[in-house]
């Protein structure tokens, strides 16, 4: 069938284009859009009401008018072309390579919205991925198939910290094919570029694959980009068979998109002007992380949003939270105290640890000895709290020790080089070896044997 | 272009929302396919000629013109053995055979019945032919699951003789009885079918006196929801919502379990599938599958078929109540509901109330939990069924008065408000004692009495009051600091902490510690509250504070909950041991005295 074209916009609001009299268009549809200069974009079909289309553009509406605007309605979804040769490219936010290299020969063309995946066809992920990263290993670690967001703060070295899991991601005694998926969303050219470069130093672009949307990119090709790059995680997982780490990075610029979108529309406002089904369209980017059962491949899923004001009642981290399995909550406190990776511990949390560690899957005692660091930690700063108001003099001695212990806990368990790569082992024998100054009375959450083993002189 | 006479045509397509037009004879809440993959969707608008739809799946690729089939029924599910053990998404398809058939997605326009059309059941009947029966009573019997016996009722507005009964091994579609008289007569299946969005008649409501045992402290003995009632959970994330939905679908006393995850993670959809066979229900012995039935329909799966998914649920607990079983029904999470509704409403450009919710939020929400109850059922005898409703609601940001809690606070009858300020102390469950209530506990408080001890209620009190004085002088000991105490305040504070740490909270994880029997919780809060009592006597009496709270007797009365079922006595034991520990310091501090006066 000839693609008909049609010279028919009537309303050009922000970055939707109504267009009149048109035929046999379908809802999801991919649109081009050709530019009165002869520039040709992509958009997709919003609603269709009988003949008139209400069509989102993903590029610019600069320099768009409704006389020469020329639409051509594509028949099609929004599809993403993917062959194993994606590996080691670049890719725009729409997936169109940007990296100079060749075209990519399709192997298939899949939907970039995917398919719900069956609840019943999820493998519980229980995995223990080791990041050397002693605050996420030790007290709020990622399993295979979860989806860990970060939720940071503008300033706040979110990138580095993704960028080093990105780089030691191992999941113990396997050898498989790990791949990492990177998606940026409105973010600046020099974090992007410092991705870039790290996955260039390290050669581990080999095995990546990287979708590029900048802050001066368009904004509503946003809503396509994290679409696209688990588009492309879903084929390297389940169809190569791949461990596949996606890092969406920014989560807030997303949304802010799709406000926008929502706005133009003139649609009701949910809170802070954001739409209602923002929920339901998060949903649909985080719940695609998972294992499925009888599949070798997996996708982990750590988004990263900064949070405006730092605030996590914020509808965006709120509504994260909500969908996600826990969270690695940044703090600006130990950031600006010189403490890498500023991980606030307390708050943070791994909802799947529990069935990706202990024995045989990291150690015995890894359970216990965390939810000791856990309590001592929160003890300890409350007590320095309490010095705050009342003065050094108004602790007790157990108290005082508790103080020391998570200064020291902050100094040498969650602070660690941007390319020190620790052990899980090492990462435990940090923990017990900070258990030391406290007095053996208070570590209650370790079994007996446990400190005879781990703590003997 | 469709000609066909019989069949509509969509004129508009926006998400989850289609308009179709030319459809015959539309009436509202009907059921229609929609497009060539006919697509399951339900009329929610008339306007002149213009029919709203909104439809269950995906629908991307449908545009003007494409057909819209009506089929001249409600939206309804499929009652009959094979329910329970089953996971259904939202509109009742059978999750494990979508998968068997279509693979590890959910494509769209997928067609599976509910109930197999090829398993086969052993069906006895227990009334002969020529006996005379009206709508609920029961024909005969299944043995569903090891547990579930599955009564087969007399289907609804048919009575008469039963002219044929047949006994024997049938598959659901199979007739197994013709009722009638000797013009009129019908033949009755198996299966049966009934639409969602009607409640299921019954003879006479009741009032909800029996408490349903959930094997959590803090809600059996604080907070209890009695069978047949409705309770809700309101908590940020991260506080333990769906700890605490799982943990009530693993232990309550109920028969049948139906557990709605509405909206919420597909993992942990995954984590229910993978526990409940292992999980042994400390009533029958039997895993817990065998008495649950699930509906998931995750937060990426269609939004419509989320808005279905609560009455898809509630009409089959209805279903089992009829057949006179204690049903506890949870909603995990009932705003994800409630944004479903939002939704749509503003794809329908309803004019909205509170924060974009529609107006009609409140009577929805109501009428959903007045399906809950404890009822007489519909049949010739006496037969009791209830469903008890336990919704969780996830207030953005943790604010409590946002439209769908307070809507909820204003049907449900306990309130259990988690806090994500326990939940980072550990503290768990998160239930925050001070501003959670049950109004079923005078109701309950009776039946403890009967079942466990006349002490309970008063025990129950003085803990809650001692944790109300607690909160008071906190606020003195964060002003003035602990030396501004009495000995006496001392104590309370004590005591208060003992309750917190040594009776509420509990761990979900723990093998012992995952479910308390009622009598373990009397025990165990009697033996907590024993620090109280004698230690007060003992400090009227003059013993120093400092040797009462430092008694070694106190580690024990913490490890008291890890104490098994079956050694209960070994609680009634360390209580003992508790009030002589403190008849001592009193009987010490005497001889001493009477050797300073001597």
């Amino acid at each position: 069938m000839p693609v008909k074209e049609y010279l028919t916009v009537r309303d050009i609001v922000g970055p939707l284009l109504l267009v009149e009299d048109v035929d046999g268009a379908k809802f999801a549809e991919l649109v081009e859009i050709e530019f009165p200069d002869g520039a040709v974009g992509l958009g997709n079909v919003l609603e269709v009401n009988e003949r008139t289309v209400l069509v989102q553009s993903f590029e610019d509406t600069h320099g768009l008018d409704t006389a020469n605007t020329r639409i051509r309605f594509r028949g099609r979804g929004m599809e993403l072309a993917v062959s194993r040769d994606i590996l080691g490219r670049i890719f725009d936010g729409l997936g169109r390579p940007i990296d100079d290299g060749p075209e990519i020969i399709p192997e298939k063309r899949l939907d970039i919205n995917g398919n719900p995946i069956n609840p019943f066809a999820r493998d519980y992920p229980t995995d223990f991925i080791q990041t050397g990263i002693s605050a996420i290993d030790g007290l709020n670690p990622l399993v295979r198939g979860q989806k860990l967001p970060i939720f940071s703060g503008s300033g706040l070295p979110h990138s580095k910290m993704a960028a080093q899991i990105a780089r030691q991601s191992t999941v113990l005694g396997t050898e498989e094919e790990f791949s990492v998926v990177f998606a940026a969303m409105g973010i600046t050219f020099e974090e992007a570029n410092y991705f870039i470069s790290e996955f260039r130093r390290t050669a581990a672009i080999e095995r990546a694959v990287l979708f590029i949307n900048l802050a001066n990119d368009p904004a509503v090709e946003r809503i396509a980009t994290p679409r696209m790059a688990l588009t492309a995680a879903e084929y390297l997982a389940f169809e190569l068979g791949m461990q596949v780490l996606v890092i969406l990075t920014d989560m807030t610029y997303y949304c802010e998109a799709l406000r926008e979108v929502s706005a133009a529309r003139k649609e009701v406002p949910g809170r802070r002007g954001y739409p209602g089904y923002l929920y339901t369209d998060l949903a649909t980017i985080y719940e695609r992380a998972g294992r499925i059962k009888g599949e070798k491949g997996s996708i982990t899923q750590i988004p990263i949003l900064t949070m405006p004001e730092d605030d996590k009642t914020h509808p965006i981290p709120d509504l994260t939270g909500y969908i996600t399995e826990g969270q690695i909550i940044l703090s600006r406190d130990l950031h600006r105290r010189n403490i890498y990776p500023p991980i606030d511990v307390l708050p943070s949390l791994s909802r799947l640890k529990e069935k990706g560690i202990g024995e045989g899957k990291t150690r015995e005692d890894h359970s216990n000895l965390s939810n000791q660091l856990f309590s001592a930690y929160a003890r300890g700063k409350e007590a320095k709290e309490l010095a705050v108001i009342l003065g050094e003099a108004a602790l007790s001695d157990d108290d005082k020790l508790f103080a020391k212990f998570s200064d020291e806990f902050e100094e040498k368990f969650i602070k660690q080089g941007e390319y020190e790569n620790r052990s899980i082992v090492e990462t435990l024998s940090t923990g017990w070896e900070l258990c030391r100054i406290l007095p053996r009375g208070e570590l209650k959450r370790v079994k007996k044997h446990q400190i005879e083993k781990y703590l003997k002189d | 272009m469709v000609e066909d006479s019989d069949v509509g045509e969509i004129v508009k397509v926006s998400g989850p929302l289609v308009v179709a037009r030319n459809l015959p004879g539309p009436r509202m809440y009907d059921l229609v396919r929609v497009g060539d993959s006919r697509l399951m969707g339900e009329i929610i608008e008339l306007r002149g000629d213009n029919v709203s739809v909104q439809v269950y799946e995906e629908t991307g690729g449908l545009g003007p013109g494409d057909p819209v089939f009506p089929t001249g029924g409600a939206l309804s599910v499929e009652l009959g053995p094979g329910l329970i053990e089953s996971i259904y998404d939202g509109v009742q398809r059978p999750l494990s055979a979508i998968r068997e058939e279509y693979g590890n997605y959910i494509e769209r326009g997928v067609d599976v019945p509910g109930l197999s059309r090829t398993r086969e059941w052993e069906f006895k009947p227990s009334v002969e032919e020529g006996a005379e029966v009206r709508q609920g009573d029961i024909l005969g019997t299944i043995q569903e699951t090891a547990v579930a016996e599955h009564r087969v009722m007399v289907p609804r507005g048919v009575s008469g003789r039963v002219l044929e009964i047949r006994g024997g091994v049938h598959k659901v579609t199979d007739v197994v009885a013709v009722i009638g008289s000797d013009d009129k007569s019908v033949e009755v299946t198996l299966l049966q079918k009934w639409p969602v969005r009607n409640a299921r008649p019954v003879k006479v409501k009741l009032a909800p006196t029996v408490p349903l045992i959930t094997g959590q402290r803090v809600i059996d003995t604080f907070f209890p929801v009695a069978k047949g009632g409705t309770a809700c959970v309101p908590g940020p994330f991260g506080s333990g919502k769906t700890v605490i939905q799982h943990q009530i679908a693993k232990w309550a006393d109920a028969d049948i379990i139906l557990f709605i995850g509405c909206g919420e993670r597909g993992n942990e959809m995954t984590e229910v599938l993978l526990e409940f066979p292992e999980l042994i229900d400390p009533y029958s012995g039997e895993p817990l599958m065998k008495r649950t039935v699930l509906i998931a329909n995750t937060s990426n799966m269609p939004v419509a078929a989320r808005e279905a998914s609560v009455y898809t649920g509630i009409t089959i607990a209805e279903y089992y109540r009829d057949m006179g079983y204690s049903v506890a029904l949870q909603a995990d999470s009932t705003s994800r509901w409630a944004e479903a509704l939002r939704e749509i409403s503003g794809r329908l450009e309803e004019m909205p109330g509170e924060e974009g919710f529609p107006a009609y939020l409140g009577t929805r929400l109501a009428s959903f939990y007045e399906r809950a109850g404890l009822v007489e059922c519909e049949c010739s005898g006496e037969r009791r069924g209830s469903i008890t409703v336990v919704g969780a609601v996830s207030p953005p940001g943790g604010d409590l008065s946002e439209p769908v809690t307070q809507a909820t606070l204003r049907v449900v009858k306990v309130f259990w408000g988690l806090e994500d300020k326990l939940a980072f102390r550990r503290h768990f469950p998160a239930i925050n004692w001070l501003v959670s209530y049950s109004l079923y506990l005078d109701e309950v408080e009776k039946e403890w009495a009967r079942m466990v001890s006349p002490e309970f209620a008063k025990l129950r009190t003085d803990a809650m009051r001692l944790l109300q004085e607690e909160s008071e002088l906190q606020e003195i000991v964060r002003l003035i600091g602990i030396e501004a105490l009495s000995p006496r305040e001392r104590l309370a504070m004590e005591s208060a902490k003992s309750v917190r740490e040594d009776f509420l909270q509990q761990n979900a994880y723990d093998v012992t510690d995952s479910f308390s029997s009622l009598k373990k919780q009397f025990l165990l809060l009697r033996c907590v509250m024993a620090f109280e009592y004698a230690g007060s006597a003992a400090i009227e009496k003059g013993v120093e504070i400092r040797d009462v709270v430092a008694s070694p007797v106190r580690e024990e009365i913490a490890q008291a909950k890890f104490i098994p079922e079956d050694e209960l006595d070994r609680i009634e034991e360390l209580e003992k041991k508790v009030r002589d520990t403190m008849e001592e310091f009193s009987s010490r501090l005497e001889v001493k005295e009477a050797l300073d006066l001597f």
